[in-house]
């Protein structure tokens, strides 16, 4: 397809979309699909189809609304106003499709206007395109300005034209890490290699967590659009998507994007009738947490077991097949495109002064409006969770948000005013993490989160560096201890020289960060550690304590 | 590399081969499609049997050694048949917080098996996720392939009961 013919397919769309009076967006993403979303899909389609309304009214399915918790979602947008339902059950799909789609009265006695607190501190940039696109249709991705930045990038500029965007943007690694992306795209660019590869990291193993998916589910096309323009700047042919087995809606939705986008030719041979060649293949992970790590996805990727090995060589000068490599997250890739469409500046102007932009959180745990939120950096944790996320429910006190993941920490309430960004939570001893926020009430005990996410490091070692194969089990058995009360002072001494060891001298990421939740746990909830190992008790009542007189539990 | 190796087709004549082979011949032999094709196998057969490994070994040239070891790292390979009906309870964080391992445990005593083990008639199955990717339902659990959000130990106890009717050892494991 030439230049010409994306913008016939986005005009010829968008005259279609004008001829609609009204819009009604049902989400489809997972959480809303197995709370019965297609079921109100299909009804508010064939009411409106029954009252012959469908050349006025649009139904179709889309991204993740955001309030997960209140599905199945449905927005309806008129172009005055737009609307969201929630908790849609079958009768009232078919009042919302009678009354407010069809007549145009909304159901005022349907809507709650809480609700309307959640979006006020929100500000979507990845996630802007949720609610007005069907991730299934290309054409109404299109519509939206899908792959215009990429025809901006292969047609108006150079290579180096869309590093310096990126650079100027300002944008770091969404995964966690936060290495500068335009740092990491230049280190690719001068890599001289006969073959480069761009590989999308999506293995989005953090419990907790969910926005990647949500991303790749509500708009794969704005993913693939950013690999391609990552593979112009740096000269790569070849991308790798690597997704979750435990996301299968994702694969499907991305498999037929990539279709879609290879015949519309977005993607393939000769990008946009450029000299540009881009192809991407998607690898589906076998369920492990490792190969979050980029060296360990590439050993994946190659087919081997999914271990990493030592860096340098970094995989931007030595990675896929030892050829020079960018691996970015779903995110981070998302991000791309609006930066390259608006300009680096605007993107800079986001955010705090070393974090730009915007960042996609999952609010879950315990907390009233659980779902996808995405918010400028800088932002407080108190904002986040009380404000957009609706604060604790049943009068429970906050006690702590726990950012991260396994590799991440718990932040306590005296640090709730904390601007969020990735500097600030390393201050506190946690870090950003790919964007999990679970947030855990007075009923948590924290040792044993603790002892939950060192049990999830155990299991899910590689087992390839002694430090963290072994420690992570001494660990496990140190806290498992003291959940039992059978542990004394020295015990937490223990604990804490193996924080250390672990840090210092394992391999790769899993086995350094492993000690997080504990070393964070400590540090802001010592006392109860002390009172379950002084007192026997958990002041939380989650750990039973046998009073039997102390035993070796290592395993 | 030699594009078509001659790999014998499977002496059993088990149809499910040949849909295997259609997609080691996709991949054009290749050593790097191991877990893809692990993948594809699992698909087919509900597990990896070691006859399976055997013949993606000798289809990709891989040494069985090599097969074994990814088969046996990643999470989601399964070398033992499932049971009829598989239930996965998701341990991510948020389903933790909210109670999922007392419905792990529940099920645990009640079916009397083990997360990741199969009941002795090979009814029911408990397997557990490390994360669903759901925690807006959280505690969420799999019943074969169908979510539920939001679910207590009663609920889950009660829609597990019918996959399991008719045996003894389940019963007599009733408190």
């Amino acid at each position: 397809m030439s230049t010409e013919a994306r913008r016939e397919m986005q005009e010829a769309e968008r005259a279609r979309l004008e001829g609609k009076r009204c819009r009604v967006a049902v989400c489809a993403a997972a959480g809303c699909l197995s709370n019965g979303g297609q079921a109100v899909r299909e009804a508010i389609a064939r009411t409106v189809r029954e009252k012959e309304a469908d050349g006025d009214v649009e139904v179709f399915g889309t991204g993740c609304l955001g309030l997960c918790d209140a599905g199945p979602l449905v927005q309806v947008r008129t172009e005055s106003e737009t609307r969201l339902y929630e908790k849609v059950d079958a009768a009232a799909a078919v009042r919302i499709a009678v009354e407010d789609a069809v007549a145009g009265t909304p159901a005022k006695d349907l809507l709650d206007a809480a609700n309307a607190a959640f979006f006020a501190k929100q500000r979507k940039i990845v996630l802007e395109n949720s609610g007005r696109i069907d991730p299934e249709r290309i054409e109404s991705c299109v519509a939206e300005g899908a792959y215009e930045a990429l025809q901006k990038a292969v047609t108006e500029m150079t290579p180096t034209d869309v590093l310096h965007e990126i650079t100027a943007s300002g944008l770091r690694g969404r995964g966690g890490g936060g290495y500068p992306t335009g740092l990491k795209w230049s280190t690719v660019y001068k890599a001289k290699g006969t073959r480069k590869f761009v590989i999308c990291n999506a293995d989005e193993g953090d419990p907790g967590a969910f926005m990647d998916r949500s991303v790749l589910e509500g708009d794969p096309h704005r993913v693939l659009e950013g690999m391609a323009i990552a593979a112009y700047a740096v000269g790569a042919d070849q991308g790798y998507v690597y997704v979750r087995g435990e996301y299968p809606l994702a694969v499907q939705r991305l498999k037929t994007a990539i279709k879609q986008a290879e015949r519309a030719q977005f993607l393939g041979g000769r990008v946009l009738d450029t000299g540009f060649s881009f192809r991407v293949d998607i690898r589906i992970g076998a369920g492990a947490f490792v190969c979050g790590e980029e060296t360990a996805l590439i050993a994946s990727i190659e087919g081997h077991r999914g271990t990493p090995r030592p860096r340098p060589p970094y995989p931007a000068i030595s990675g896929l097949w030892g050829h020079p490599t960018l691996i970015n997250n779903v995110e981070t890739f998302a991000s791309v495109a609006p930066i390259v469409r608006n300009g680096g500046a605007w993107y800079a102007s986001i955010g705090t002064e070393k974090s730009k932009g915007t960042k996609v959180f999952a609010l879950a745990g315990k907390i009233a409006r659980t779902g996808l939120v995405e918010v400028p950096m800088g932002l407080t944790l108190r904002e986040i969770i009380f404000d957009v996320g609706g604060g604790i429910p049943g009068g429970r006190a906050f006690k702590a948000a726990q950012t991260g993941g396994p590799s991440g920490g718990c932040i306590p309430a005296p640090h709730l005013d904390l601007p969020v960004d990735y500097e600030s939570l390393a201050s506190v001893g946690s870090i950003m993490g790919s964007g999990g926020l679970i947030v855990m009430d007075e009923t948590s005990c924290m040792v044993d989160v603790a002892k939950y996410f060192m049990e999830f490091c155990r299991d899910e070692s590689c087992g390839k560096c002694v430090p963290c194969r072994a420690g992570t089990v001494q660990m496990w058995g140190l806290l498992d201890k003291i959940t039992r009360g059978e542990a004394a002072r020295p015990d937490l001494e223990r604990l804490e020289q193996l924080c250390d060891l672990l840090k210092s001298t394992s391999l790769c990421g899993l086995g350094q960060t492993a000690p997080n939740p504990v070393v964070s746990t400590l540090r802001h909830f010592r006392d109860e550690y002390l009172v379950h190992i002084d007192e026997r008790r958990c002041p939380a009542r989650v750990c039973e304590m046998t009073k039997a007189a102390p035993a070796e539990v290592y395993p | 590399m030699n594009l078509t190796p001659q790999t014998p087709p499977h002496p059993s004549g088990d149809k499910r081969f040949k849909l295997l082979d259609v997609a080691i011949k996709r991949h054009q032999f290749r050593q790097d499609a191991l877990i893809e094709l692990l993948h594809t196998a699992q698909e087919l057969f509900g597990y990896l049997d070691h006859d399976v490994l055997i013949y993606v070994g000798r289809a990709v040239r891989a040494p069985l050694s090599r097969v074994y070891g990814v088969a046996t790292f990643y999470n989601f390979f399964s070398m033992k048949p499932p049971g009829e009906h598989t239930c996965v309870v998701c341990m991510g964080t948020a389903c933790y917080v909210k109670g999922a391992g007392q419905i792990l445990q529940a099920l645990e005593q009640k079916h009397g098996i083990k997360a990741g083990e199969t009941t002795e008639d090979g009814k029911v199955s408990l397997v557990t996720a490390r994360c669903l990717g759901a925690c807006g339902l959280a505690p969420a659990v799999v019943f074969d392939g169908e979510v539920a959000g939001k679910i207590g130990v009663d609920a889950t106890l009660e829609r597990v009961r019918p996959w399991s009717a008719g045996s003894p050892q389940t019963e007599e494991a009733r408190p």
